[in-house]
């Protein structure tokens, strides 16, 4: 322990806090992503987002629970998820393009209803015990304090994900057409390219995100029909503050989130909750359109 | 002449038997339809954070009403259990209590969960003069400015849980004490209840954290409490949220040095928390495995069984029972159902439902009632249900409730 401390905590604890929100900022950067992708690219608010979450957590733990195997689930879940999303776009969010934000907006809202209603209704209200997996158990000293391992690799496994995604979009071609299709889908048909394939894809994509961010914190707060809730909410302030439809402002914006969380715990704990839409409401006041967002968005 | 007379009144008798015979079911019928079904209304937070611990309720209250129907209900009127869902949020509570006391004219209310929602519920019942019978734990709903004659609270109460399990605690566990709380009623009684229990044994509080009811993570407020190294922590919330920081607290590596203590120990926590909770300490009005020692614990639990497919009641749900229970018994005691009358009755109730005795207090009409301290195990359990240890009992008795004088009751 050393004795240098800011505002009456030593450095050790702050920096331990940081490292936290972090881990914290990690999901939030998961799911921020999918819901920014799907919005950037076809305008579709996904009011589900929240319900992928939680569907993906309980395929996951499902499949641990028969397999044994928590890398198995890691890989499932978000592929389930991706395609229950092909599913969604196809036949429900499909008919709907053209027709305005808010048509999909409440489609998705009532989707995630039914999702959340029948998972209930399959699991019941209770929700299913899940920890950590063996090989991840436990509480390493990073010689500022101990940190639990679980935390220390959803960080890692996170930042392999996001860079893995940034190569996929910034250096192939689909990635390309992606890029290109958020920019002017009608020149982007006027190409040949079937602009539809690809909103199909990246919904896919978002749903699968969506689900690898639920596996990968269910052993952080176990797994409840409801736990999609929060974390929507937490998304949608991930994606307005990085910009909408931006990859890198969601990391950006997630991260920032969880740091935010993390030390406004630390002075004001009964304020955590508010400090996230706080954050919000300040970066929209300097950056209308969000960190890293493009002009009109919205428009 | 004898025979004569004897044959006319003999004709006369029957003629009037018969009379009566034919009119006696329609007679039967309307003195029933006068009075109608006993009329229970049932408000609880069938969704949102308590969701399970409520549907539980609900399982257990039907259980009851079904006892008091098959034992033939009271004067030929059977007993009817109303539920909403108040959807945890005092103003929905508030409108869906209403609903049942004017349109649906129920005679009594038992139901809550939550602090600020079972008060919410009192002051409607309270204002138009229907008993109601609180299953949330509540401090204030015990003080004399929330309190109204109608008003009776089945659940234990914070003062008396957080004590219970404070005396059981921390002369075992040491004296640096921090608190992680619920930032509402509950969690700030839960505290004050801490608080005083900890004043004989002399506990420094080293950390008072609140955090916001239905915060989905609390890392964040580990690493502080970890640094403290307390000797115990207190983590003073409910349901989802006793279960994600539990689990929490458990990954942050808090079991090396601090003994984590729940008030509330909730036996559908528990169940979806896993093993994340071995060795947490805390207090419950009830658990199923009272039965090896409480031939009446043993006794409800066979009859809900039997309803439930072989499962056994939570602690809120067997909270459901007894409320609704002791209203009935209030009824047969009073031999009506005016308010008046099953006030009183209620107020002289001695029993033993399904835990051992328990009795209103006059003043307030708290339960008197025992406090169990149990610990959470994962290893041999005997049935995936067998997931606590009772480690003590702190039997009914008035000493432990703050005094009616402190709460503004006037002798």
């Amino acid at each position: 322990m050393n004795d240098i401390s800011i505002g009456g905590f030593p450095l050790d604890l702050l920096a331990l806090q940081l490292v936290t929100g972090v881990a914290l900022g990690a999901i939030y950067v998961l799911v921020g992503i999918g819901l920014s992708l799907i919005f950037g690219l076809m305008n579709v608010v996904n009011f589900a987002h929240g319900a992928f979450f939680m569907v993906g957590a309980y395929v996951g733990v499902f499949l641990y629970g028969y397999t044994g195997s928590f890398w198995l689930s890691l890989v499932a879940a978000p592929l389930a998820m991706g395609l229950l999303g092909l599913a969604v776009e196809r036949v429900l969010v499909r008919p709907l393009y053209g027709r305005g934000i808010d048509d999909p907006l409440l489609l998705t809202f009532g989707l995630s209803y039914v999702m959340v209603e029948s998972v209930r209704i399959a699991f019941g209200l209770t929700g299913l015990p899940f920890g950590a997996p063996p090989e991840l158990r436990g509480a390493v000293d990073l010689g500022i304090g101990y940190f639990p391992l679980y935390r220390l690799f959803l960080i890692a496994f996170s930042l392999t994900v996001v860079g893995a995604l940034w190569l996929f979009i910034e250096r192939t071609s689909f990635g390309l057409v992606i890029r290109a299709g958020a920019r002017d889908p009608q020149i982007v048909q006027v190409l040949g390219i079937e602009i539809s394939k690809v909103w199909l894809a990246v919904f896919g994509l978002g749903c699968a995100l969506a689900g690898l961010a639920g596996i990968l914190a269910a052993p952080l707060q176990g797994v409840t029909p409801e736990m999609g809730i929060p974390v929507l909410a937490e998304a949608f302030v991930v994606t307005v503050v990085g910009g909408m439809g931006s990859l890198a402002g969601a990391v950006l914006a997630g991260l920032l989130v969880g740091i935010v969380v993390a030390m406004t715990s630390l002075v004001a704990p009964d304020m955590t909750k508010m400090a996230i839409f706080a954050l919000m409401a300040l970066v929209l006041l300097v950056r209308p359109r969000g960190l890293l967002g493009r002009a009109g968005a919205l428009g | 002449m004898t025979t004569g007379f004897d044959r006319r009144r003999l004709l006369q008798g029957s003629a009037a038997a018969s009379a009566l015979a034919l009119a006696a079911p329609a007679l039967l019928r309307s003195a029933a339809a006068q009075g109608g079904p006993i009329k229970i209304g049932f408000p609880v937070p069938l969704t949102g954070a308590f969701g399970a611990e409520a549907n539980d309720q609900v399982r257990a209250a039907q259980l009851a009403i079904k006892e008091f129907n098959e034992a033939g209900g009271f004067q030929g009127r059977q007993a009817e259990l109303l539920v909403r869902d108040d959807k945890l949020n005092p103003g929905e509570a508030a409108g869906r209590t209403l609903e049942l006391i004017e349109k649906d004219k129920v005679n009594f209310l038992v139901g809550g969960l939550s602090a600020a929602v079972t008060l919410s519920i009192n002051n409607v019942a309270r204002e138009r003069r229907v008993i109601y019978n609180s299953i949330s734990q509540s401090d204030a709903i015990n003080e004399a400015k929330d309190f109204g004659r109608t008003t009776f609270h089945e659940a234990l109460n914070p003062h008396m849980t957080a004590g219970a399990v404070g005396r059981y605690v921390f002369p075992k566990s040491g004296k640096r004490v921090a608190f992680l709380s619920a930032d509402y009623a509950y969690g700030h009684e839960m505290v004050r209840g801490f608080k005083r229990a900890g004043e004989a044994s002399g506990i420094e509080v080293v950390a008072d954290i609140r955090h916001p009811i239905g915060a989905s993570d609390y890392s964040a407020f580990l690493p502080r409490i970890a640094a403290l190294k307390p000797d115990v922590l207190c983590l003073c919330n409910f349901g989802r949220d006793q279960v994600v920081s539990i689990q929490q607290a458990t990954e942050f590596g808090l079991k090396r040095n601090t003994k984590l203590v729940a008030p509330v120990l909730l036996f559908t926590s528990r169940k979806a928390g896993g093993e994340a909770f071995d060795g947490v300490i805390g207090g419950t009005s009830y658990y199923w495995r009272l039965e090896d020692t409480v031939p009446s614990a043993k006794a409800f639990n066979d009859r809900f069984r039997a309803a439930y497919n072989g499962a056994v009641p939570s602690d809120y749900g067997a909270l459901g029972y007894a409320g609704v229970r002791s209203v009935l018994e209030g009824v047969k005691a009073a031999g009506s159902v005016e308010t008046d009358k099953v006030v009183t009755a209620m107020e002289g109730l001695k029993a033993d439902f399904y835990k051992g005795p328990q009795s209103f207090r006059k003043c307030d009409h708290q339960l008197v009632q025992s406090v169990l301290i149990v610990e959470s195990k994962s290893k041999g359990l005997k049935t995936p249900d067998d997931v606590f240890t009772i480690l003590g009992t702190e039997g009914p008795d008035e000493r432990f409730l703050r005094g009616c004088d402190e709460l503004g009751h006037k002798a």
